[in-house]
């Protein structure tokens, strides 16, 4: 199939895409890196009247890392958010998602700004985001405003931005020293969306009890989800295999797992145990050693 | 819906076509410039077939419009190597049976000039999950996989 008819825009700024939105608003779509938009179109799923291309406003492609956490800007590709060494510095976990992102030509186009705005549930960046309690930046002519991701991500492929509102960063909070990190996911096939994914994040205590534990699903509602309430048991647990399993089996009572031809409720129940218990294991042998005083 | 005029460099030589926005770059190389040594499989980004480099990155084309290469350097598998100077990757396909029916296969080497470029994996494993984002429906990707890994030992003088 080949995409309907648009009319096409290359905006050579945020300021113009916005402008651009502004005029055509819900008959418009913005094009960042298109690894998921133009499948679309190519399927004849979406038919925007207006294609707004982004790929040129250069100065939505700015990363930072500072003492407020990693900024990076919406058409940040997945390779570079991938490969780059500061951006692993600053947040490794998020480093470790890009890389099971599609396969390495998807990576080269896809942007952290389309995949937040595009809002798959079983997508990496959203799950990422929500796991680190991270920030949407979106701009329209009334303004900039800063959406954080518990209240953005509302259902399947709908979030929070107007239409008239663009995506022009996204915000993570600086990275808590000391803390472990684990992407787990499960795919059937390698670069396809995982069935379940798990982000999670671990930082033990001066007793080397859990001092705080991140726990965030992919594949597993309508949008990623934070399994707070095991996150919160975690917390004064000594690290080990029975508090993994043990959190692993908990996070299951917070969801209500969907079955499609990918795989039966069941078989995501315990596809979900299994990867929180990996995830946690993983980001606790991650956990930087002490440096003694 | 506007036609525009669309400048941008295939293989080293400019180009200008007007094309309709919604023609993806593949159609817009095969269709406008004849350029049919890039395939189109899938036309929605799972097979690979359609890979060429963008300003030396591979990229899928069959995913970007070619409005959107305006300005920009393509490099399609007519680009790669010279009558009677192959490419190493294609000498190394060639001395690896690394095809048969041979539709995937300029794909898989764009795919691979561009990880060669960059320096080849060490390890196979990496080497497979790089290769992964392109089918093959005969080969059974082992000697594709030991095309690639031939390509890069002679590149690599070894």
């Amino acid at each position: 199939m080949k995409p309907p008819p648009f009319e096409y825009y290359a905006a050579d700024s945020a300021q113009e895409a916005v402008s651009l939105l502004a005029e055509y608003g819900p008959d418009a779509k913005v094009l960042a890196g298109g690894q998921s938009l133009v499948p679309l179109l190519a399927l004849r799923m979406s038919r925007p009247e207006h294609l707004v291309d982004v790929n040129r406003a250069a100065e939505l492609e700015q990363q930072r890392s500072d003492a407020d956490g990693l900024h990076l800007g919406a058409l940040t590709r997945h390779r570079v958010t991938e490969r780059s060494a500061g951006i692993r510095a600053a947040n490794p976990l998020l480093s470790e998602a890009a890389r099971l992102i599609g396969h390495a030509a998807i990576r080269n186009r896809g942007t952290i700004g389309g995949s937040i705005a595009h809002a798959d549930p079983a997508a990496e960046m959203p799950t990422v985001l929500l796991a680190l309690d991270g920030a949407v930046e979106a701009v329209s002519r009334h303004g900039t405003r800063q959406i954080p991701a518990s209240g953005f991500f509302e259902s399947y492929l709908t979030t929070a931005l107007e239409p008239d509102e663009l995506i022009t960063a996204v915000h993570f909070p600086p990275w808590a020293p000391g803390s472990g990190w684990s992407f787990t996911e499960f795919s059937r096939r390698s670069g396809d969306f995982g069935i379940i994914g798990v982000a999670a994040t671990l930082r033990l205590g001066d007793r080397g009890t859990i001092a705080e534990a991140r726990i965030a699903i992919s594949g597993g509602a309508e949008t990623a989800v934070r399994a707070s309430r095991t996150e919160k048991a975690l917390i004064g647990q000594f690290p080990g295999d029975g508090t993994w399993i043990a959190a692993g089996c908990d996070a299951l009572e917070g969801l209500d797992l969907p079955a499609d031809l990918h795989g039966s409720a069941a078989y995501r129940r315990h596809l979900a145990a299994a990867l929180i218990e990996r995830a946690l294991r993983l980001a606790h042998e991650r956990i930087p050693a002490r440096v003694p005083a | 819906m506007t036609r525009r005029v669309l400048r941008f460099t295939v293989n080293g030589q400019p180009q200008e076509v007007l094309v309709e926005p919604r023609r993806t770059l593949v159609d817009v190389l095969r269709e406008d410039l004849s350029l049919t040594g890039t395939h189109v499989g899938c036309e929605h980004g799972v097979c690979g077939a359609c890979t060429v480099l963008l300003d030396g990155d591979a990229v899928r084309a069959c995913l970007l419009l070619g409005v959107q290469a305006e300005g920009l350097e393509v490099t399609t598998i007519e680009g790669v190597g010279a009558d009677g100077a192959p490419h190493p990757l294609q000498e190394a396909f060639r001395d690896s049976h690394s095809f048969q029916c041979g539709f995937c296969t300029p794909g898989f080497l764009m795919t691979a000039v561009a990880l060669l470029r960059d320096g080849a994996p060490a390890g196979d494993a990496e080497l497979r999950e790089e290769l992964s984002g392109n089918i093959c429906r005969c080969s059974g990707y082992q000697s594709i996989v030991a095309g690639v890994r031939l390509a890069a030992d002679r590149m690599a003088g070894s």
